[in-house]
């Protein structure tokens, strides 16, 4: 809140090249972090194995093919995709809500999806052979995106009346939402044998580790949409934090900035929720991070939060990958256990700086 | 172990032959215990995390959870065959491998004994030790066969419990692991009317009037001692609480319809129809 407030005031200016030095800087992160993600792995063959190979016009070797191109690559890939569009949903939910604490799953996405994922996990058997057959292990992916999708649309339902969408309705309604959600759940966990349990706890514990491309393919256009849909929020977002009034007296289109925001949240995070599981952390710690270091103004936070978002994922995956290897430690933790106490030691440094 | 000039060479070469793989990843934890009954342990390289039996197979590096596997972290131990348990996966991972040429055997899963003889049997076929995976087949036949002929008259009720944490009783029902056992030591099943293990309620334990009452054996705090389990209302009505009729195998010895089938068919069956007491 406070970073927030302050925002639009006289300091939004003062931080403006700490902003741009701050792109620059996250932007050589992401490189490193892209580059050693390729290094990094359960096995010790390095990408120079690939490269050197097609240099030399020899053929590949087979394993160094398999876990390069296709374990390592799509799974920088969509490391990079999903970090970037959980953490710049974010920054919309946040400056739409005006309050630090939301996060994407404020709207339900998260929530639906979970259910999608759940029930794709358990009932899936049940579907008629032709369709299971027809998605196979797309299945669950894209029940989770069906799921995330149809809950934004039920809020954003409930939320709007005469043309005005309520934002403190949609708040309290995705609490509603939520609680509904988790009873459905519920039954399914009743109802799961002791396979489907393990698969559904994993599931809610996220991984990259399914990174296939043509995973990564499918939901790919979905997070690129939200990920350059996002900056044209920007503007309308700072005005709003002045509050829904002034910023209609400023001439901004609260309802149709309220719309696209919901699709762009709706489609990113759908989509990574969809091919990763439950990550958290990632879109509230990171725009917060930058906003107590760069400033609240929303288009360099936007980019920053898209290069922070991606890094810190890519980081993360690299430790679940190696850290319990040859197996691999789900994502959702690693995030949480870094995620956590590092956010807790910003806030108490700040809390000292600004003497609340 | 026999090999020729030829055959040693044929193993160092990039496409493994199956028969003459030393580099085995076994997942499943009856497919590992099968590995080593045949005393083909040694040609193991790496385990899943539910190979737990024998203290051997502990000691190899694990590539995590059967159905949750890693496809960088299985093809790091570079194996030259993978012994799979049924529902092993997920799929990605499976297709990853199967693009790496990595030979794979799937052993099919089952709860009967003949089931546990066609997993021996594809191990062993898998591992070019075909004689050895006979014998031992013949062997948990034949424990089964010694252990259903000292079964005496009667049918006990019999009601597994799997845990009991904070209160709640999870409880097998059709269609488990847990059945199939105590069908093959002659008992049956306490419950039915659903599929798994579930929770119950204290009424259900009730209503299935278990002569018996059937637990895993294990440290900690899922251990209950028979005083506080009978002192339970649930418990204290049903006809197991006269005589206090409980029986603790180890989990993976009772569940796990591996080699030791035979073995836990005969411990059970003496518990179960034994001097009462």
């Amino acid at each position: 809140m406070v970073a927030m407030t302050e925002s639009t005031g006289q300091s939004a200016g003062d931080r403006q090249p700490l902003a741009r030095h701050a792109t620059l800087a996250l932007l050589v992160l992401l490189l490193m972090v892209s580059v050693a993600s390729l290094f990094v792995g359960a096995t010790g063959i390095s990408p120079m194995e690939v490269i050197g190979a097609v240099l030399a016009g020899e053929p590949i070797e087979t394993s160094a093919r398999v876990v390069i191109l296709d374990i390592r690559l799509p799974r920088l890939a969509m490391g990079a995709l999903v970090g970037a569009s959980l953490a710049v949903a974010g920054v919309v939910m946040q400056g739409l809500f005006r309050n630090p604490l939301a996060d994407p799953g404020i709207v339900g996405v998260s929530a639906g999806a979970g259910l999608g994922a759940i029930t794709a996990i358990v009932l899936g058997g049940l579907l008629p052979s032709t369709v299971g057959a027809a998605l196979g292990y797309a299945l669950v992916p894209v029940a989770a995106f069906v799921g995330g999708g149809v809950s934004v649309v039920l809020l954003y339902i409930v939320s709007t009346r005469n043309g005005q969408t309520s934002v403190a309705t949609m708040l309290l309604a995705g609490i509603a939402l939520s609680a509904m959600v988790s009873a459905v759940s519920g039954v399914m966990i009743y109802l799961a044998d002791d396979a489907q349990l393990r698969d559904l706890t994993f599931w809610g514990l996220g991984s990259l580790a399914g990174a296939t491309w043509s995973k990564l393919l499918a939901a790919m256009p979905l997070m690129v949409l939200g990920l350059l849909g996002a900056p044209l929020l920007a503007r309308s977002l700072d005005t709003l934090a002045l509050g829904e009034i002034a910023a209609q007296h400023m001439g901004i289109d609260i309802q149709r900035m309220k719309r696209l925001a919901v699709v762009i949240v709706a489609a990113s995070v759908g989509a990574a929720v969809a091919v990763s599981g439950g990550i958290g952390f990632v879109g509230i710690v990171v725009p917060h991070l930058l906003r107590l270091m760069t400033g609240p103004s929303h288009a360099p936070l936007i980019l920053n939060s898209a290069l922070l978002g991606a890094s810190i994922l890519l980081l993360a995956d690299m430790i679940s990958r190696v850290i319990v290897a040859p197996a691999e430690l789900p994502i959702g933790i690693i995030m949480a256990l870094i995620g956590g106490p590092f956010f807790l030691w910003v806030l108490i440094k700040r809390r000292g700086f600004a003497g609340v | 172990m026999k090999l020729s000039t030829f055959a040693f060479a044929a193993a160092l070469t990039v496409t493994p032959v199956a028969g003459l793989a030393d580099r085995v990843l076994s997942i499943g934890g009856s497919v590992t215990e099968i590995v080593y009954a045949l005393g083909e342990g040694d040609r193991l390289v790496a385990r899943d995390s539910t190979s737990n039996f024998p203290a051997e197979a502990v000691e190899l590096p694990d590539v995590g959870y059967i159905r949750q596997l890693s496809a960088e972290g299985v093809l790091s131990v570079a194996p030259d065959l993978i012994l799979m348990e049924g529902g092993a996966g997920p799929a990605e991972t499976i297709d990853l491998l199967r693009e790496a040429e990595i030979p794979m055997v799937e052993v099919a899963d089952g709860y009967t004994p003949e089931a546990v003889e066609d997993k021996i049997r594809a191990v062993a076929k898998a591992l070019n030790v075909r004689d050895k995976g006979e014998a031992l087949a013949a062997e948990v036949r034949a424990q089964i066969a010694e252990a259903r002929a000292t079964v005496s008259e009667g049918v006990p009720r019999v009601l597994f419990v799997l845990s009991q944490a904070s209160g709640r009783i999870m409880a097998a029902g059709e269609g488990t692991s847990a059945e199939a056992i105590i069908e093959l030591a002659g008992g049956e099943n306490a419950l039915t009317g659903f599929q798994g293990y579930k929770q119950i309620s204290e009424e259900a334990v009730m209503a299935a009037a278990p002569d018996v009452i059937l637990m895993m054996d294990r440290e900690g705090d899922h251990a209950v001692a028979n005083d506080e389990l009978f002192s339970q209302p649930a418990f204290a009505s049903t006809p197991a609480a006269e005589g206090e009729r409980v029986v603790r195998m180890d989990g993976l010895l009772l569940l796990g319809f591996g080699p030791r089938v035979g073995e836990a068919v005969s411990q059970l069956a003496a518990a179960l129809h034994g001097d009462e007491g």
